[in-house]
């Protein structure tokens, strides 16, 4: 009994494991592993974005630059001075914390959207000096020769191998954010999304609160960044621009506000939208994301996620089926 | 640096400046209206420059060509206000600014489709003769800059102390409720802020042209520069937005022309940003203090 309730909290969780995880049994097909890979960091990303957006409502404009910092703190850390990846990530990671700490400090003790300009400012500051200071990251040409990441025997290298490591984390990841919202903390922080002035009454320190969520989001991009390195093996600054951070925040908006299971839909179509847009225009691949950013926010607000919900509204105004309004679905909950 | 150094200095960034108060000018008229930060601002600054071009090579005298590209510009406010703020309405201001980075985004986008990858000339107002001040040289143009930027700011200050609507506009940010409660039209005020809005800022791309020519990407920088400015004012004021912009320009050519090092030009663009990531740490409310910062 316990079993199965258990299996049946965790049904979507399980279920998404086993099909990501056992994808390279079925394909060894180098193109369609890097998508994969490649949408793996996406994921990470989304998923602490969301975090910041659905959560806590506050937005990030310069998320490109945390992961940025991871990019080039792997690079620069184990092509100049040899260090160990693993350590590398690590350090990296604790940086882009203590950024987002510093950055977060003084702009979440305001009312208003005072982060979204912040973090604007400190990514193009942060790409302005990847190019300019030459010395540490090469500027424009970037570095080359970033080792792949191995543990033991295990030489992550491989791509199926690579696989295997860029999803587990994945995983994990998916899996505090999913306990996250479950949580005290998910709840005070949606509490003060709502209600700022409630939640504050109730004991919460939300400004804290949203200092402590900006904090996670940068330790995941900055993971994502380390990870993504060590698979290309090439980091350039080109990839950190304010382009680059509206198309996180459009995967976030895309997949659904809030809910964490949008992050991976989101990062699934906003990966897979360029590669197909590829093959006609790529010059509309932005046009696409900014109308879709518009369109997305104003007829289904909650996202690709929430479409059953909008299904069924539709249905109900049309006066059809009028008894589904009393079951009504509710948001869907990440569980 | 020698003080015509300076001066050539001090003229260069004057223009630029200038550009980036009328932009400031457009974040504030939206701001103060509706609390929206407008993160496609920049953009129509872009499209100003952009349809002027256009304009003028389909044989419009420059003037009209002026005119018709501000026109233009305005309307894409408007109805960017119609299309996507006005049903964003009661979504709250996090969904409406999320809706302002996707239409800067499809803005440059759509630019770049219709105008090409290459950045646009425009012929100077009048002539391109430089005029000798002491040992610097100043261009005709930067003289038409300055003076239909401040044309711009004193119409506009006109309109909000000496007209009904402007009052209204004005009554409509300090205290919305109040002004609904006295028959004044909120959504017609901020239609009339956006349309405003997107015309000032389109005003200041056509003018900078001729200096720097226009690129479908050249909205982005201009935007937030433009931002910056606004809140180193203080966000919500217009005259500290307008002083902002000047301020932002010439300490930004100031600062590569006192900065000894080689290469030091690559740095300019981090000068707006440092000053906005300085008075948000140090002094949200900018210098001259905008609307109130609550702390949360």
């Amino acid at each position: 009994m316990a079993a199965l309730v258990f299996l049946r909290r965790h049904l979507a969780f399980l279920a998404f494991s086993v099909v990501i995880l056992s994808a390279p049994l079925f394909t060894g097909n180098i193109y369609y592993l890097s998508i994969l890979a490649f949408m793996a960091t996406r994921l990470m990303i989304a998923l602490g974005l969301n975090l910041l957006m659905g959560q806590a409502g506050q937005i990030s404009l310069g998320h490109a630059a945390f992961v940025g910092i991871g990019a080039y703190g792997s690079a620069i850390m184990t092509t100049r001075w040899n260090m160990d990846p693993w350590l590398a990530m690590l350090f990296s990671a604790v940086f882009a914390a203590a950024v987002a700490g510093l950055i977060g400090v003084p702009t979440l003790k305001l009312k208003g959207h005072y982060l979204a300009m912040a973090t604007l400012g400190f990514g193009e500051i942060v790409h302005i000096l990847l190019v300019q200071f030459k010395w540490l990251t090469n500027g424009t040409d970037g570095i080359g020769g970033i080792p792949s990441l191995a543990i033991g025997g295990i030489d992550f290298g491989d791509p199926q191998m690579f696989h295997w490591l860029v999803w587990g984390v994945v995983l994990l990841m998916l899996r505090i954010s999913l306990n996250l919202v479950d949580s005290r903390v998910g709840r005070s922080l949606r509490a003060l999304h709502r209600a700022e002035v409630a939640a504050m009454s109730l004991g919460v320190n939300t400004s804290f609160r949203k200092v402590q969520v900006l904090m996670v989001s940068a330790v995941f991009a900055s993971i994502a960044g380390s990870f993504f390195v060590h698979y290309v093996q090439y980091v350039s600054p080109v990839s950190f621009t304010l382009t680059f951070s509206v198309i996180l925040v459009t995967t976030v908006v895309i997949g659904g506000l809030g809910n964490v299971w949008g992050a991976v839909w989101g990062s699934v179509l906003m990966v897979l939208l360029p590669e197909y847009l590829k093959r006609y225009n790529q010059d509309y691949t932005l046009l696409v994301f900014g109308v879709m950013l518009i369109v997305i926010m104003i007829f289904l607000p909650g996202g690709l996620v929430s479409f059953k919900t909008l299904v069924a509204k539709t249905r109900e105004r049309l006066g059809g089926a009028r008894t589904a309004s009393a079951a009504g679905p509710g948001p869907a909950r990440g569980s | 640096m020698t003080f015509d150094q300076f001066l050539q200095y001090v003229f260069s960034g004057v223009t630029t400046g200038s550009i980036y108060a009328l932009t400031a000018l457009g974040f504030t008229l939206i701001y103060n209206a509706t609390n929206v930060i407008n993160f496609a601002q920049g953009e129509f600054v872009m499209l100003g420059g952009l349809t002027a071009v256009s304009l003028h090579e389909a044989g419009a005298p420059l003037a009209l060509a002026f005119v018709g590209a501000v026109a233009i510009v305005a309307t894409v406010g408007v109805v960017f206000q119609l299309l996507a703020i006005r049903p964003l309405h009661s979504a709250g201001i996090l969904a409406q600014i999320i809706v302002t980075v996707g239409a800067s985004l499809a803005l440059r986008t759509g630019a770049m489709l219709i105008w090409g990858r290459e950045a646009l000339p425009l012929p100077p107002f009048t002539g391109d003769e430089p005029i000798k001040v002491s040992e610097a040289t100043i261009l005709p143009q930067t003289l038409w800059v300055l003076g239909l930027t401040l044309v711009i700011v004193v119409t506009l200050q006109l309109f909000y102390r000496r007209t009904l609507t402007g009052k209204a506009v004005r009554a409509c940010s300090v205290n919305q409720g109040a002004a609904r409660l006295m028959g004044i039209s909120y959504s017609k005020v901020v239609l009339l802020s956006f349309g405003m809005s997107a015309a000032i800022s389109a005003a200041g791309g056509v003018m900078i042209t001729p200096v720097s020519f226009m690129v479908y990407s050249s909205g982005a920088l201009i935007g937030l520069k433009g931002f910056a400015a606004a809140i180193f004012g203080g966000l919500g004021n217009p005259a500290g937005a307008v002083f902002g912009g000047l301020a932002l320009g010439i300490l930004e050519t100031l600062a590569i022309g006192a900065l000894p090092m080689s290469g030091a030009s690559g740095y300019k663009d981090a000068v707006a940003f440092l000053i906005l990531l300085i008075v948000l740490f140090v002094k949200p409310q900018g210098l001259f203090g905008g609307r109130s910062v609550e702390k949360a």
